[in-house]
């Protein structure tokens, strides 16, 4: 009832949601059922690969809500992902135990490695999966209220904005860099076994993950619908296009603004959190500004201030990159490149705008 | 202050030299050979000197030990500075003739197989030979003494007084009672008053354990006036304490001569220190200056965010790479090549990507850094493609190499000197660009009110397309610079990009004099803090200040102020 | 015993910690009942040395029209700036009624309390329908987390077409407001206002840019309001503010030069000097 409600007006949504849907009943059923030797078998990698696709979708989602609605173009989103990441990354380190190739039950590797003694404080909790996905919710939602509470108090708006969430995402790249940190330095942390007791490995719990990234995608996206198409959607419309009037007819512009960073930062960072169990890995390299800049190409390339449309940027780019990256790695910067140029010049709707105006032509 | 110029050197030479340097202690002198040796023409200049040298040293193939002496004698009087490292290698055993049939005359050092040879006569190394296949010059102890008078009679006799000062200095490593006898002897011989300090110091260290108390406290005070750690060191000795806590030292005098002494020392060397830091600050924040301030016009006066910023810095730095290939034997005068010819390059293609894009998107901010960002990947991979993706290694000048040495602890390197006054010329071209010449007006005036220039006659696309030019050529040139500092890579613009950004949006934007100050601050702020924090967390503690900052003053240290900046 | 008073005292049932007491700036505090709804005493405000205002004493009554005039950068918009909180005077004091301190509050309290603007380029939501225009400038609790819930009650909606209908764009209601012509566009932001059923309007060249006809029904819509709101307009086009003024208030340099009827202030020798002698 409450999904018809919220997706009224919204065909696009329609349609990408039954996708989604058919997806989730398709992937395992050729995963699990059809046997390997079949042609319509789904090798696991390709699952995994998905799922990867799925989690960089909520991301761009967190992204299309800031940039797209509230007109803030964050260039360091990749640190609240980063940040969910890593939460997740550290239960999934305490849950490998004894098992580490130095044996330590409790330290991770990379602490016995720097000859460290015990957990930094920082570490504890961390072996409780419900206390690491509160982390996950809370510690990018922290930063971003932090942080946005800083920058929209004193009217810090436009390019300037985007330059200090760089120097956000930038600082912490620095940070998590350095060994006594105490997240695993250059090499991040890896090596995951099992989450919940099970095997991270098997096909069965990469197809369970791949299920949960497709529905937490799905449930962000009616949740960004929600938020959008209700009264706030509006008002946060209103301030992206004429700030000042909106401040005029007596809203708090820079708490709507906070309001809707932290709600992207937190699902940034449950998309963090989806991405490392499928990719095994999490380093500082996801703090990078440069991945962080291309989200919003992602959301650029699909279409902003649609939703949908940066759930299909994200997942076209990095296909694209896939592909390009494994047949031809010295094409794949160029195309992204061109990519960036020829859809600020050409497509400022993106591809979805395109559609669209075909059909309206129609 | 006096200047120290190593020679640069090809990869070889240079670690054959730091072997010599092991060997011999007194590295300059030997440098001085080989700058003799690699210049060409003044080795022929040389030639009829270089054939006595060589008969000279061929003689000590044979003879008795008398022999030898008088050969010594004999080179020592032709003043040629290759004597050094035979009389060095001499010294150490290190002097050997082959065997064969040329029966050469080599200096040597030990390799795990043998003796890696190098002629005495042309500085080159010859390789590796084995044990059995050389024969060595032997000496004996009168021989050796002699040697070292000669060596350091040698250095005491040039008439660079830095020459004199680094003898002085081996010679202090080395002090026995012929080495102290001499010191005492050119002492009052000597007119420069830093080696005569050098001289006095390296006496000091025999005669701090003299008897005489007054001999000691006048070493003391010799002493309290250099910087040098092994002489803080030998005076901490004086203040030892044993495991009771009682001084060792019996004279409460001397104790309190070397803790005044200790302390003037320390003093001393922490305001050197500062001073160095001073200057390490200053030329990263000239450095940052460089990068910033051809930002500070494309994005501080016409708006424009451009990404590609730093790939323009790094097109400016290859093209230097490209110069020099194009003229290898020209390394001296290929940066002022390099300099215009970046300037062309990275102007080019900054109005090639304002022509082709930026214009197309003025007034949209957001959507300018996305499009400029894809620009800069594209160029990225463009080097990548055409001069690979590993790092190109750009030569110095040797008028660039070599460093300004002002005293033990303060060094100031000369690459980061020039860089430094580079910044201040580039910062004044451009200023006067904008103050005194028709493009400087017209670009200030579409910048404040571009309707109104266009009405007035401003070809106000012309304009554009200069200022941004300018902008990016400025970038190319920043690249030159930084190509004498860092790897010449295709990641190089990207190291520079958010620190420019930092340094334009501190200073404040649309403001030369902001770029300026807040670049230089951010620069001191940086290696201010290094010695607290460490680089990196010095890195991470500047941007959240800055971060915070902008909170606090959002239009920068130095905003645009009146009505035209509200909105 | 002493402490245990303490004590009993903290626990008292009417006990209001001061944290916990709401500021008390809303709409019960307004009290006008001295007359003027807006005292602005003493006002100086500059940029860069340019004396935007000059020590500006002005009284607006409560439920008045009052036009003011002057030359370009006689500080008509700054006076607009201070009054709204975008700008924060040097020096002097603004008052809402007689209780409410405007200095002390930022934009949207001020909207809040009831003070509401209209620009002189008009500004409206380009990318939202007209309807919703309007929706958002209703007057209703405008926190974040209400903001997200909020439904349109039945009441709220027959306010809004009330709106649509006094500023005639009933027909346009579900038309994007960048689609508006100029003229619409000033009327729909005057609809904004009355939306927000302030005690103050503040207009800023209300009729620039609009045509003969759509001038007359700006300033019936106007009239209209006079009584039940204070409205200040702010205008150049003399034969509007002659067609609607009751006072007319004269700027010079900052600060006021002239005031009274359209009459006397025509005749006033020191306009007449400063605007036709000059």
């Amino acid at each position: 009832m409450f999904i018809t409600k919220i997706l009224r007006d919204d065909l696009g949504g329609k349609i990408f949601l039954s996708l989604l849907a058919a997806v989730i009943v398709l992937v395992p059923l050729f995963n699990l059922l059809v046997p390997a030797s079949s042609l319509f078998h789904l090798p696991t990698y390709t699952v995994t690969l998905f799922g990867k696709y799925l989690s960089y979708a909520l991301l761009a989602l967190a992204v299309d809500l800031v940039w797209g609605y509230c007109g803030i173009l964050t260039l360091g989103h990749g640190a609240f992902f980063a940040l969910g990441g890593y939460a997740m990354s550290m239960y999934l380190m305490r849950q490998i135990g004894g098992r580490g190739v130095y044996g330590n039950p409790v330290l991770p590797d990379f602490m016995v490695f720097l000859d460290w003694k015990e957990l930094p404080w920082y570490w504890h909790g961390f072996d409780e999966f419900w206390f690491a996905m509160i982390m996950v919710v809370l510690v990018p939602g922290l930063l971003a209220y932090i942080f946005g509470w800083l920058a929209f108090r004193s009217r810090v708006t436009g390019v300037y904005l985007s330059i200090i969430t760089q120097a956000m995402t930038y600082a912490l790249l620095l940070a998590f860099f350095r060994n006594e940190m105490g997240f695993g330095g250059n090499n991040g942390l890896t090596d995951f076994k099992d989450i919940l007791g099970f095997n991270l490995q098997s096909d069965s719990v990469r197809v369970i993950i791949f299920m949960i990234s497709a529905f937490a995608l799905a449930a962000g996206y009616l949740a960004c619908r929600f938020v959008v198409s209700s009264k706030l959607g509006r008002v946060v419309i209103a301030l992206r296009d004429t700030e000042s009037r909106t401040r005029f007819i007596g809203y708090k512009v820079e708490l709507f603004k906070l309001w809707i960073f932290v709600f992207s930062a937190v699902m940034a960072g449950i998309a963090g959190a989806l991405y490392v169990p499928q990719v095994g890995i999490i380093n500082p390299g996801e703090f990078s500004p440069l991945n962080s800049i291309e989200l919003v190409i992602w959301v650029a390339v699909g279409g902003r201030c649609t939703l949908y449309g940066a759930v299909v940027g994200a997942v076209l780019v990095n296909f694209g990159k896939s592909f390009f990256t494994a047949a031809l790695p010295e094409v794949w910067l160029f195309a992204l490149g061109a990519l960036f140029i020829l859809v600020t010049l050409f497509l400022p709707y993106g591809l979805v705008g395109l559609l669209r105006r075909k059909r309206r032509a129609v | 202050m006096k200047k120290k110029r190593s020679v640069r050197i090809s990869c070889l030479l240079a670690k054959l030299f730091s072997l010599v340097i092991f060997i011999s202690s007194a590295s300059f002198a030997d440098s001085q050979i080989s700058q003799e040796i690699k210049t060409g023409s003044e080795a022929i200049a040389h030639e009829e000197v270089a054939s006595t040298f060589e008969n000279l040293v061929n003689q000590f193939k044979e003879g008795d030990f008398n022999q030898k002496m008088e050969v010594i004698n004999q080179i020592t009087l032709l003043k040629d500075k290759r004597a050094r490292l035979v009389f060095q290698s001499l010294l150490n055993d290190r002097l050997f003739y082959s065997k064969d049939v040329s029966q050469r005359v080599y200096s040597g050092e030990t390799t795990p197989n043998g003796y890696r040879m190098i002629d005495v006569t042309t500085g080159q190394v010859i390789g590796e030979v084995n044990q059995d296949s050389v024969t060595k010059i032997k000496i004996n102890n009168r021989l050796r003494k002699m040697l070292r008078t000669s060596l350091a009679q040698l250095d005491m006799t040039v008439k660079d007084p830095d020459i004199r000062l680094k003898a002085v200095k081996s010679i202090g490593n080395d002090l026995n009672e012929d080495t102290v006898k001499f010191l005492r002897t050119v002492l009052p011989l000597e007119t420069d008053n830093e080696v005569r300090t050098a001289i006095k110091a390296s006496l000091a260290m025999v005669d701090l354990h003299a008897d005489d108390l007054k001999v000691r406290l006048d070493a003391i005070k010799s002493l309290s006036v250099t910087m040098d750690s092994e002489y803080n060191t030998e005076l901490k000795k004086l203040v030892d304490k044993d495991s009771a806590g009682n001084y060792l030292e019996q004279d409460q005098r001397i104790i309190e001569a070397a803790t005044n002494a200790i302390k003037k020392i320390e003093s001393r060397v922490s305001f050197y220190e500062h001073l160095q830091t001073l200057f390490f600050g200053l030329s990263l924040g000239s450095v940052l200056v460089l990068a910033a301030i051809g930002l500070a016009i494309t994005f501080g006066v016409m708006g424009v965010i451009n990404m590609a910023h730093g790939e323009l810095i790094m097109l400016g730095a290859y093209t230097t790479y490209v110069v020099q290939l194009l003229m290898p034997n020209h390394i001296d005068i290929s940066l002022f090549i390099a300099i215009p010819a970046a300037f062309a390059v990275s102007g080019l293609f900054g109005i090639l990507i304002e022509r082709g894009v930026i214009r197309f998107l003025y007034g949209r901010p957001l959507e300018t850094l996305l499009a400029t960002f894809g620009i800069s990947l594209v160029l990225q991979q463009l080097v990548r493609t055409v001069f690979s993706p590993l790092n190109r290694s750009v030569t110095t000048p040797s008028w660039m190499s070599g460093s300004l040495e002002i005293n033990s602890v303060l060094t100031l390197t000369l690459n980061r000197l020039y860089i430094v006054g580079f910044t201040l010329l580039v910062f004044l071209i451009l200023l006067a660009v904008l103050k005194k010449t028709r493009l400087g007006l017209e670009v200030r005036a579409v910048s404040q009110n571009r309707a109104m220039a266009k009405a007035m006659g401003i070809k106000t696309e012309w304009v554009d397309a200069m200022t941004f030019g300018l902008g990016s050529g400025i970038a190319g040139v920043a690249g030159v610079a930084l190509s004498q500092l860092t790897n010449v890579g295709p990641n190089l613009g990207q190291t520079y990009i958010i620190d420019s950004f930092m340094v334009v949006v501190f200073g404040g934007v649309g403001n030369l004099w902001g770029a300026m100050i807040s670049g230089l601050s951010l620069g001191l702020a940086n290696k201010f803090l290094e010695p607290y924090a460490g680089a990196v967390l010095a890195k991470i503690l500047v941007l959240i200040f800055i971060i915070l900052f902008i909170q606090k003053r959002p239009r920068g240290l130095f905003p645009q102020k009146g009505r035209a900046a509200e909105g | 015993m002493a402490l245990l008073t303490k004590a009993r005292d903290l626990m008292r049932r009417d006990k209001a910690f001061e944290f916990s007491v709401p500021e008390p700036v809303h709409d019960s505090a307004l009290d006008t009942t001295h007359g003027p709804i807006l005292y602005l005493e003493d006002i100086s405000v500059s940029f860069d040395g340019f004396r935007a205002l000059n020590k500006l004493n002005l009284y607006i009554d409560d439920g008045e029209l009052r036009c003011i005039i002057g030359a370009n950068g006689a500080g008509k918009t700054t006076m607009m700036d201070v009054i709204t909180g975008k700008t924060k005077p040097d020096t002097g004091a603004v008052f809402f009624g007689q209780k409410i301190d405007l200095l002390k509050l930022d934009e949207p309290a001020i909207a809040q309390a009831g003070i509401c603007r209209k620009f002189q380029k008009p500004t409206v939501f380009e990318q939202l329908p007209v309807f919703n225009n309007l929706e958002l400038a209703m007057r209703t609790d405008k926190r974040v987390w209400s903001t997200l819930f909020a439904q349109l009650t039945g009441e709220q909606n027959d306010f809004i077409h009330e709106t649509l209908e006094t500023i005639g764009l009933k027909e346009l209601i579900y038309q994007e407001a960048g689609s508006l012509s100029h003229g619409q566009k000033q009327w729909l932001e005057i609809g904004m206002l009355l939306m927000q059923q302030p005690k103050v309007l503040l207009v800023d060249e209300p009729v620039a840019g609009m045509t003969h006809q759509e001038t007359e029904r700006t300033a019936e819509l106007l009239l209209a309001l006079e009584g039940k709101h204070s409205v200040v307009v702010v205008e150049h086009d003399m034969e509007f503010v002659r067609s609607i003024a009751r006072k007319v208030t004269v700027l010079h340099e900052g600060s006021v030069l002239a005031e009274g009827s359209m009459n006397e202030v025509q005749n006033n020798a020191r306009v007449i000097e400063v605007y036709l002698g000059g």
